[in-house]
């Protein structure tokens, strides 16, 4: 992440006007988290959180921080080291009228649970007719960029994405994370809730009071679809987690260039907003996106049918896609070589813009 | 075989009654009769494939039996006919799984106290864990049953079940039908050591093996068990050892694996021949009451068999509409696709 910390440029967005009685404050995204967490236990008493030292030590990036100590042993608790059986275990708590939101420390140990989760938690609605609902909320900390050992930063968005009565989500800056964790953890449906841990830290104005300000194919007011972080009139880069900054810097460098470019942020990963993809690229004509997860398969390829349908009479060049390799996630080393970095988005841009037909 | 003191510190369960024992027999035998006729179904193109229980009618009727429906919840696999007879859920409902009308199976889960039925081995032995914790959490005093087998043990979520149950003191029964074969293979090859019982000591917890093939000892070790979870002394497993006497499913050739000898001499006694022979000897029922309930399981396969030729195929729209609570616009784009372009509305 050298050198690509995240820069408030003036074109950044600007917190949402204050209106009579609406609060905002500056808190990181794992405070903000924190602070939605707490809030959907003190809401809603069939609220429960669990997994791998969720309890006293408040977890391994202390996303539930101090909520054992507020709401008690039995809303907030520690399980053993196993992630199918957090998941498993999340089933039947929601069958007995829970809401779990369990907690997979890192990306790379949902795999051990996904029997459970694509054989159990995606279909169990589906099986029982509609009678036994799924309203889980599971956090995952997401992504790459902080050095971490194997398994720590993967990009799993279009594994669950693929998988029949899944949805998955992830903010990409602390409002963003605030309300659409407290829109997730009050659905009746399972939410993949995927949080961009490179972002944990950095921090950003939380508009408590608004959940969202409107943006193409979402009503306002709605923590639900895509929303337009930037706006723009040449080339469109789509984008979510941790993705979403990073475009917004590319976005301030291309300006100095004279390129005006719109960032969108997917948010929603599924379900996907089809409109707000169609509505932004039918004005820019052309599309960029960017995510860390490998090429092949990986969700810019959905981003670019929809995009390509949606758009194909007007587009002046073929969707272009900036993401990682086809290669396991690589050594702290070797990262910033296999996440999307500034210079590779530029030159996806630069490619789009010089595009000739024929 | 083991008990299980009672947590009274009492070791004597009241005994079932003469009518209860009547009502077990019935029970054993409306459910050999289904799974008989399933079988033949099978045969005759009414259903596309069955798995039997024949042998196991009483581990799964005598467990079912235990169960009390107002509190309980019951997690099978795909081969608990007999739990869900005993349990009284709708026999249609239940079969409509094998008749590939729906794969949870019609029945309401809810009202039943059985969740769906499902086909990963192990599959949902942890939802029972997380459904007992919730019992803890709400200070509710029902216990859940997860039905396993011996194959099943095999699988890292039944450790993991265990374990959990067993840290968090969660009232599971894990009722594990070792029923000698999964698929083509064995137990010796399948359950290291030979008693998937004998591992409960490793998590600290009892473990109870009793012979499945006598309905009275599975209901003893049942409710001893459930009441032992219900005192709040957290999981037990209880290990009924029976016998597979049919293929694994209809699609299964046990000739390839087993000889006919070897499924004489590892079936050991008929269930149901022996609760016959103990209403005899008690002097409990007579040959009036074998035939009244053999007519009447015979009576209640018609009408099951009737119900079942008669389901029709679910409405796909289906297909889509229950899938979320609430639905996508790429769901309810396909629906209408589907609907333009299948059903040509």
């Amino acid at each position: 992440m050298t050198g690509f910390r995240q820069a408030q440029s003036p074109d950044a967005p600007t917190p949402h006007p204050e209106a009579p009685g609406k609060r905002t404050e500056q808190l990181s995204m794992q405070q903000a988290l924190n602070r939605a967490l707490d809030e959907v236990l003190a809401e809603n008493p069939k609220a429960v959180i669990f997994g791998e030292d969720c309890g006293r030590l408040g977890g391994v990036f202390r996303i539930t921080d101090g909520l054992q100590a507020k709401h008690g042993e039995k809303r907030v608790f520690d399980t053993p080291l196993a992630e199918s059986g957090i998941l498993g275990m999340s089933v039947g708590l929601a069958m007995a009228g829970f809401h779990p939101i369990p907690e997979v420390q890192f990306d790379g140990f949902a795999y051990p649970a996904v029997n459970q989760i694509i054989c159990q938690i995606a279909r169990m609605n589906y099986r029982s007719r509609g009678t036994l609902p799924m309203p889980i909320t599971l956090r995952v900390p997401s992504f790459g960029g902080i050095r971490a050992p194997e398994h720590h930063g993967e990009s799993l968005e279009a594994l669950f994405a693929h998988v029949p009565g899944l949805k998955v989500v992830s903010p990409s800056n602390p409002h963003e994370a605030y309300h659409l964790l407290k829109y997730a953890a009050t659905r009746p449906d399972p939410v993949i809730f995927m949080e961009p841990k490179s972002r944990y830290w950095q921090k950003g104005d939380v508009d408590f009071g608004a959940a969202d300000a409107p943006g193409a194919g979402s009503p306002a007011g709605a923590p639900t679809g895509a929303k337009v972080m930037r706006e723009g009139r040449h080339l469109t880069l789509i984008a979510w987690g941790a993705m979403v900054s990073r475009c917004l810097q590319v976005a301030g460098l291309a300006a100095e260039d004279g390129i005006d470019v719109e960032v969108l942020d997917l948010r929603w990963i599924k379900p996907i907003d089809a409109d707000a993809l169609v509505a932004s690229v039918r004005k820019t004509r052309r599309a960029v996106v960017v995510h860390e997860a490998p090429l092949t398969s990986g969700l810019g390829a959905e981003v670019a049918q929809l995009v390509t349908q949606g758009c194909f009479d007007t587009l002046k060049a073929p969707v272009e896609r900036v993401t990682g390799f086809d290669v396991p996630y690589p050594s702290g080393d070797l990262e910033d070589e296999y996440i999307p970095n500034i210079d590779r988005i530029l030159f996806g841009i630069q490619r789009v813009l010089e595009y000739k037909r024929g | 075989m083991d008990t299980l003191p009672l947590p009274d510190g009492g070791t004597a369960a009241p005994p079932p009654t003469p009518d209860q024992l009547r009502e077990l027999y019935s029970l054993m035998a409306a459910v050999r009769h289904l799974d008989a006729a399933a079988v033949a179904w099978q045969r005759q193109g009414i259903i596309p494939g069955y798995a039997p229980e024949l042998g196991q009618e009483a581990a799964q009727v005598g467990s079912g039996y235990a169960v009390d429906t107002a509190r309980d919840f019951v997690f099978p696999t795909y081969r608990e006919m007999g739990v869900a007879r005993a349990m009284g859920v709708d026999m249609v409902a239940y079969m409509s799984t094998h008749k590939a009308t729906w794969h949870g199976g019609l029945y309401d889960p809810v009202a039943s106290r059985l969740a769906p039925i499902q086909a990963v081995v192990a599959g949902s032995v942890l939802h029972a864990v997380g459904w007992a914790h919730g019992q803890t959490l709400e200070q509710n005093d029902g216990v859940a049953l997860a039905y396993l087998g011996d194959g099943a043990s095999s699988q890292g979520d039944v450790h993991e079940a265990m374990n959990f149950a067993a840290v968090m003191k969660a009232p599971v029964v894990f009722f594990v039908q070792n029923n000698g074969w999964a698929i083509s293979v064995p137990t010796e090859r399948q359950v290291a050591g030979g008693s998937v019982a004998a591992r409960a000591a490793g998590y600290g917890i009892p473990g109870l093996q009793v012979d499945g093939n006598d309905v009275i000892a599975v209901l003893d070790a049942t409710r001893r068990a459930i009441a032992h979870c219900r005192s709040g002394r957290g999981p037990v497993v209880v290990e009924a050892m029976t016998y597979r006497r049919g293929p694994h499913s209809t699609s299964d050739d046990p000739g390839r694996y087993r000889s006919l000898d070897e499924e004489r001499s590892g079936a050991g006694e008929d269930p149901l021949g022996r609760l016959r022979q103990r209403l005899l000897d008690d002097g409990i029922a007579d040959d009036a009451f074998f035939a009244a309930a053999q007519a009447a399981a015979a009576a209640e396969e018609a009408s099951v068999r009737e119900g079942i030729e008669a389901l029709g195929p679910r409405p796909g729209s289906e297909m889509f509409d229950l899938v979320f609570q609430e639905t996508t616009p790429a769901l309810q784009n396909q629906a209408a696709s589907w609907r333009e372009e299948s059903e040509h509305v």
